[in-house]
């Protein structure tokens, strides 16, 4: 079966709107199995009503985005840490 | 003449006029049947399907596909509305009355947190299952429903936007209290009604 989900790096746009930093190259930890990679390597559904990024090892979700008129809502329950890397 | 003319056009005048009518704020018409999913396509095989209601006080209710099947089934045709703005007319479905489901279930509750087949939850006020407002339906358009729009089953519930109709539905759990689901959680309306344009929390 083809890939029914988008490319991780799908989320570089939507996100950059929120964070200062490039959130897709930020490491991410799934709250369901631990797997551990790039925010940039989840499986993305959407975009529309809201974009779902799943954890490649496991499929569940580890972060939404809901964008509406004026406003956004991101739910990253499904990441337990996100390392970002920055400059000293 | 006024009279013969304004006869014969009625019908055409009276159905643009009802198209309109059927339009809630905010949303445009589609012939098609667009596919918004937020995971994989959870594949179902018959024989490994089950619906169940739980009830708050702990009773499960379950149905086997044949068990489903069995019931009285409805043929109900509705307009359904989308929170991404499409809407659709005349959608013609099959399937089982909530009300059937529920005839022989005692309960109390308030609520319903309907849950899916990959993990897609969604919540309603219970009373908004009831009176033949919403069904399991297992065929669309006179053919099986198909797994991308939430074959073998999938709720419906046309009065309120096709975010509450869960596709892949596996149960309903029945709660003395509101407990949001997928999209309620993520910034959409609780409640979702298309005619008050519920989209958002909030509006
Ligand atoms: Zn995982």
């Amino acid at each position: 079966m083809t890939a029914e989900h988008l490319d991780g790096n799908t989320l570089a746009g939507p996100l950059g709107e929120l964070f200062a930093v490039d959130v897709t190259t930020a490491t991410g930890r799934c709250a369901n199995c631990g797997l551990t990679g790039p925010i940039g390597s989840l499986h993305v559904y959407g975009p529309d009503p809201g974009l779902v990024g799943r954890c490649p090892g496991c499929e569940e979700v580890v972060l939404r985005l809901v964008r509406g008129p004026g406003r956004a809502w991101l739910d990253m329950r499904g990441t337990v840490t996100l390392r970002v890397d920055l400059p000293d | 003449m006024g009279g013969f003319v304004s006869i014969i056009s009625r019908g055409f005048h009276g159905r643009r006029r009802d198209e309109g009518d059927r339009l809630p704020p905010g949303q445009y018409l589609v012939e098609d049947f667009p596919v918004l999913s937020a995971g994989p396509t959870p594949r179902v095989p018959p024989e490994r399907w089950e619906f169940a209601i739980d009830t708050e006080a702990g009773v499960t209710h379950r149905w086997t596909w044949p068990e489903f099947l069995a019931l009285p089934q409805e043929t109900p045709t509705v307009d359904i509305h989308c929170v991404t703005e499409w809407s659709k007319l005349d959608t013609s479905w099959e399937g089982v009355s909530l009300d059937t489901l529920l005839e022989n279930v005692d309960t109390a509750a308030d609520y319903a947190l309907v849950h899916s087949y990959g993990g897609y939850t969604t919540n309603l006020p219970l009373e908004d299952l009831l009176d033949g407002k919403a069904w399991i339906v297992h065929r669309f358009g006179g053919e099986e429903l198909q797994p991308q729009h939430g074959g073998p089953a999938r709720l419906l519930v046309p009065h309120l936007y096709f975010w509450k109709s869960a596709k892949w539905v596996r149960g309903i759990r029945l709660l003395d209290d509101d407990r949001p689901g997928f999209w309620e959680t993520a910034g959409y309306h609780n409640y979702g009604d298309p005619w008050r344009e519920q989209r958002y929390e909030g509006d």
